[in-house]
């Protein structure tokens, strides 16, 4: 991580909440700020110069997914947004609108560590050119330089969209993707109407990486949202 | 003995009439011999000494006919404003019922009660005008002369020569609260009228002056004095039986007046009705139609028609009896009645004809036992002439008939008749010489009876003669021509008549009795019909549908039935009109039939301008709704027997609503309790899966709080996880009542997309992965990823819960099993395990909100997981169910259907 104390903003209503985060958050060297409105916390997040925003979606005074779009006006930093399951489409317009990942309330420490960790490493590497050419994770292999990829030893062949598939999810490591961003990404934005290709060739994909195809080890489905890959 | 008591039937009429009395206002009757005695006047007084005590008097109409005196009794009174009305040029003032009912006063002043209102009126009289303020509970003070008593008209007439066509019928006079006799001596009344006192309307006035003659005046002063007492008697007699005083208690009795189509019959209903307010009894006016009277030319039936209605006015019960004896007709009615008296008029058969052929007198008089019998002589105007004479009051408008519908003779049973006579001679002749004379005419007889039998009187009669004269000509020397000697030959052609007559007169009886005995079981087929077709109604709709067409095949009218809405406004139907119902009606007049119970339209006397028939549709004295109907022939449609069948319909009509609304009602509370039901067992339910890991949660947490400094770290860990394992459990119950709750609702929209089944089935499994472990798992789906339109996140939710389901309720280590089968735009799938299976009896249901098959278990959800199954797949459209496999455990399957094909998908080449 690039810096060993990491600002962050909470942006949550609810004080329970925010008492867990703080604690929780603190005890692992988080420097915590916190907002219970999305105004106050579009101050916080100008004047803290955070690493990351938490945001909560149920705001009382305006939508999350304004506030994602406030902060996008002027920022690139990672947002992970917080919301109650069943609103799965509140999510993805938070996602659309450029929040980085999203957790469903109930959830442990764990998963927001990783969700964080996932998010602060792709803010401090430009995504266009990684630092590493090579992506691995279990025995999946992506050559991104020679186009290969690998799965134990044995080198998978993928077509043209296939390879721009895995590459667009390998280039988001671990981060969610949401169907809409995915088929921009891959077949460009007059398609991003169809998702049923992505999910075919999403399908294929895992007939070829995945060891059992029902049960995913990268190529993980947020039911309703989009993909992730798992690093 | 109980003798002494009162009966409850008698004391019940009490009630109800005393609770009737209390809801209507009061109504006191300014009652005098004749105009100019001080009926206004004294009107007048009275009101203001009512005011004087504070009461809310108004005046609705009062006429001072520009007497000084009565002016300045008037000053300081509030007049309400009249209606002016043009009718024909004139201005006519007209007394303003609705401007009345509007102001509300608690005592209003309206002269003259039998005043008849302008065309146009809500209501043709004046004192219809006055009952409905009554109904409206505002007292009335009002005037009245002897002379307007409908009962009395009559008689003033006959003595004054001057004919009053205002009158007022007496059950009006009969129920007033209170009757003031004004009473002023003739002599001085003859003063007052020469000093130019008492008004007199200009048209009139030379006929009125003939009028004030002083024999006029005392015998109008005696009526109105005797009217007074009797009222007083009554009101005695009726103090009597309040106060239980039994002696000179009457038991009641029953009168029945007898009419026929002749001039006496109006004065018989005269005189039943004072006789029966004599005695204070019922009444009852008989009309017997046997086949003879059945062939009168239609205005005489008018004229017993008229009759029928103005006993009805009277307040008789009247009743129209079809029977080939008139005697036998009226003595069964009158023991099946208990009749006590019968009024009828005098034998119009004299002398031999009487001794000879009886009459219906006689008969009576030797069968009927325990009944007295009234006669009435002819009046002398009406003596020895049968014709009715033409009602002096005008029937309502639309109610006279068409009198030139004469009935037309059919020329051809004549014709018939010579034919049939032609051929007996012909046949007479092929057979003279062979036989002998004799015998000869009883080929004619024979010719002459099948004529009687079935051509007719008329035909038969003609048969006869010409058989006797074609006897005669032809087979009595001289042949073709008389002689002296034919005279014999009358004593055949007079048998040969009496034998026409007496078969045509049979077969005549034979056959009207045939058509009544048709036409009452016509109708008890009818009624029999809708009752049968009625009882099939479900809905209150059907039930009205199923009338509506019932009443307009029997009565040729297209009709509609109107209900009130919550507040008792009479609204139009809001359902879908049929052919046999009437588009459009005044709402106005049904909603004033729906307020008083009363019949009004074309025909009535309320409002008789109007297209339509308004009955209220109710039993009793509840109302539930208007029959509106348009009648096709409103005379046959005023006939007693019509009305009676329409009442008869009506009573099953409704009858058939409150029993479809009864059934409604205990529909809607079983829904109540249903849903009753469901609240308490969502609330025990919640408050036991709830509390519970919410107990664990806090307990927990305290220990962790408040003994921190006991606990070693892997204890610490212990509490730890029990608390994060409850709080998910929770989480998870909170969860599926959210999603119950929202499926419920019906505010889930679905989010259908093709998704490939693997993707949905992988997402699954990979969410289960950890309570999956140590389970074989066989997951069977078809090669080559097909897409099905679904909500996945529905979709998946239910895999979830029916696999949890399967690792909840199967041992350990068993295996479970995941088979899609695709059909044509459907997909099959289902999740089989090796579990103990499910009891008998319960596949049905598990499905249901709550229900648990071993009852609560800490392990146990909380009942609502395949609840939540069954509402996704029945959102979608397809159905679950739930089955034992034949080789041991429990399955599951689903059917989900596509509403459209798979997109096409342009795959790009390897």
């Amino acid at each position: 991580m690039a810096n060993p104390n990491p600002v962050i903003v909470v942006i949550e209503d609810d004080p329970q909440m925010r008492r867990f985060l703080r604690t929780s958050l603190g005890t692992l060297k988080f420097q915590v700020y916190e907002a219970d409105t999305g105004r106050q916390g579009l101050v916080e997040a100008g004047v803290r110069k955070p690493d990351i925003v938490v945001l909560d979606l149920g705001l009382p005074d305006m939508d999350g997914v304004e506030v994602v779009k406030a902060l996008r006006e002027w920022t690139m930093l990672p947002i992970i947004i917080l919301s109650a399951r069943s609103a799965e489409q509140h999510k993805v317009e938070a996602l659309d609108a450029g929040a980085d990942d999203y957790l469903t309330k109930p959830f442990g420490i764990g998963e927001l560590l990783a969700r964080i960790r996932v998010a602060l490493r792709h803010s401090a590497v430009n995504p266009e050119h990684p630092a590493d050419p090579v992506f691995t994770t279990g025995e999946l292999k992506v050559d991104l330089l020679k186009r290969l990829v690998y799965v134990g030893d044995r080198e998978v062949h993928l077509t043209p969209i296939e390879y721009r598939l895995l590459s667009t999810l390998v280039k988001y490591a671990g981060k969610v993707l949401t169907h809409r961003q995915l088929l921009k990404e891959v077949w460009g934005p007059a398609y991003v109407e169809n998702s049923h290709y992505l999910r075919i060739y999403m399908s294929q994909l895992r007939q070829k990486l995945e060891p059992d195809p029902t049960r995913m080890k990268y190529l993980l489905t947020e039911s309703g949202v989009g993909y992730r890959l798992k690093t | 003995m109980s003798g002494e008591r009162p009966d409850p039937d008698v004391l019940l009429a009490k009630v109800e009439r005393d609770e009737a009395k209390a809801r209507r206002g009061r109504l006191k009757i300014f009652f005098g011999a004749s105009a100019g005695v001080g009926k206004t006047y004294s009107m007048l007084l009275a009101a203001r000494e009512r005011r004087a005590t504070g009461i809310d008097v108004a005046v609705g109409l009062v006429e001072t006919h520009g007497r000084k005196e009565t002016a300045q009794l008037l000053k300081g009174l509030e007049v309400l404003p009249a209606r002016n009305i043009d009718y024909r040029g004139t201005r006519l003032r007209e007394f303003d019922l609705d401007g009345a009912l509007k102001r509300r006063p608690s005592l209003i002043l309206v002269d003259e009660l039998a005043h008849s209102n302008a065309p146009g009126s809500r209501h043709p009289k004046r004192w219809q005008d006055v009952e409905e303020l009554l109904g409206a509970g505002i007292d009335v003070y009002t005037t009245l002369n002897v002379q307007h008593l409908e009962s009395l008209s009559d008689d003033v007439g006959q003595f004054s020569g001057i004919r009053v066509f205002e009158t007022v019928p007496d059950t009006v006079f009969e129920q007033a609260d209170e009757v003031e006799l004004v009473d002023l001596p003739p002599d001085e009344l003859l003063v007052r009228f020469k000093e130019g006192k008492v008004y007199l309307p200009q048209q009139a006035e030379r006929a009125i002056r003939n009028f004030f003659r002083k024999g006029n005046l005392i015998a109008l002063r005696e009526l109105a004095l005797r009217q007074t007492a009797d009222r007083v008697d009554a009101q005695m007699q009726d103090y009597r039986e309040d106060h239980a005083i039994r002696e000179i208690w009457q038991v009641g009795e029953r009168i029945l007046v007898c009419i026929g189509p002749d001039a006496v019959a109006e004065q018989l209903v005269r005189a039943g009705k004072r006789l029966a307010s004599g005695l204070r009894g019922e009444w009852i006016v008989a009309y017997v139609e046997t086949p003879r009277l059945q062939r009168l030319p239609a205005s005489k039936r008018d004229g017993v028609l008229n009759i029928l209605r103005l006993a009805e006015q009277l307040g008789a019960e009247t009743v129209t009896l079809s029977a080939p004896e008139i005697a036998e007709a009226l003595i069964n009615f009158a023991k099946e009645r208990n009749i006590t008296k019968i009024v009828m008029g005098k034998p119009r058969r004299r002398g031999w004809k009487r001794w000879l052929l009886g009459s219906v007198v006689d008969t009576l008089i030797g069968e009927a036992h325990n009944i007295n019998i009234q006669m009435m002589g002819n009046p002398r105007s009406a003596a020895g002439d049968s014709e009715l004479p033409a009602s002096r009051r005008a029937p309502p408008p639309g109610l006279s008939s068409d009198s030139g519908q004469k009935r037309k003779r059919g020329y051809r049973g004549y014709g018939l008749a010579v034919g049939v006579i032609a051929v007996c001679s012909l046949l007479a002749e092929s057979l003279y010489g062979r036989i002998e004379l004799a015998n000869l005419v009883m080929i004619y007889l024979l010719g002459v009876v099948f004529v009687a039998t079935s051509l007719g009187r008329g035909p038969s009669i003609l048969a006869s003669i010409l058989s006797v004269v074609a006897f005669d000509l032809l087979f009595v020397a001289p042949y073709f021509r008389f002689s002296v000697s034919d005279t014999q030959y009358l004593v055949t052609l007079g048998a040969m008549l009496a034998v026409a007559m007496v078969i045509s007169n049979l077969m005549a009886n034979v056959r009207s009795q045939a058509k009544v005995a048709a036409h009452r079981e016509r109708r008890a087929s009818v009624l029999y019909a809708m009752s049968k077709e009625l009882s099939t109604g479900r809905s209150e709709a059907e039930i009205l549908r199923i009338a509506v067409r019932h009443i307009h095949t029997e009565f040729g009218s297209r009709n509609v039935v109107l209900f009130p809405d919550e507040n008792g406004r009479i609204q139009y139907p809001t359902g879908s009109a049929s052919s046999e119902s009437i588009h459009g009606c005044d709402l106005s007049v049904a909603q004033w039939v729906f307020d008083h119970n009363e019949m009004a339209g074309q025909g009535t006397h309320t409002l008789p301008g109007t297209d339509l028939v308004y009955f209220p549709l109710g039993s009793g004295s509840k109302v539930l709704g208007v029959l509106a109907l348009l009648p096709v022939n409103l005379r046959r449609f005023f006939l007693p027997e019509q009305k009676k069948l329409l009442e008869t319909f009506i009573s099953q009509i409704v009858q058939a609503i409150e029993r479809a609304r009864l059934a409604e009602q205990a529909k809607r509370s079983s829904v109540e309790m249903e849903a009753e039901r469901l609240r308490n067992s969502l609330l025990s339910s919640i408050s036991h899966d709830l509390r519970t890991p919410l107990a664990t949660i806090v307990g927990s947490a305290s220990t962790l709080t408040e003994r921190d400094d006991a606990l070693r770290a892997e204890d610490r860990l212990e509490l730890s996880r029990a608390i994060l394992d409850e709080a998910l459990r929770m989480s998870n119950l909170v969860g599926n009542i959210l999603d119950m709750a929202r499926l419920d609702s019906g505010m889930v929209k679905l989010n259908r997309q093709w998704v490939p089944l693997d993707e949905i089935v992988g997402s699954v499994l990979t969410r289960l992965h950890k309570r999956l472990e140590g389970r074989p798992l066989n997951v069977k789906l078809p090669a080559g990823s097909p897409l099905i339109h679904v909500d996945s996140v529905m979709i998946e939710q239910l895999l979830v819960n029916l696999l949890e389901n399967a690792v909840r309720y199967t041992p350990d280590g068993s295996p479970i099993e995941v088979t899609a089968e695709f059909g044509p735009l459907s997909v099959s799938i289902s999740v089989a395990d090796r579990g103990p299976g499910i009891p008998k009896g319960h596949e049905d249901l598990l499905f249901e909100k709550f229900h648990r098959v071993q009852g609560e278990r800490a392990q146990s959800g909380v009942g609502l997981g395949l609840t939540i199954c069954r509402a996704i797949v029945e959102a979608h459209g397809g159905h679950i169910q739930a089955k034992n496999r034949a080789s041991g455990g429990a399955l599951f399957s689903f059917v989900l259907p596509f509403d459209q094909s798979p997109p096409p998908v342009e795959l790009e080449k390897d």
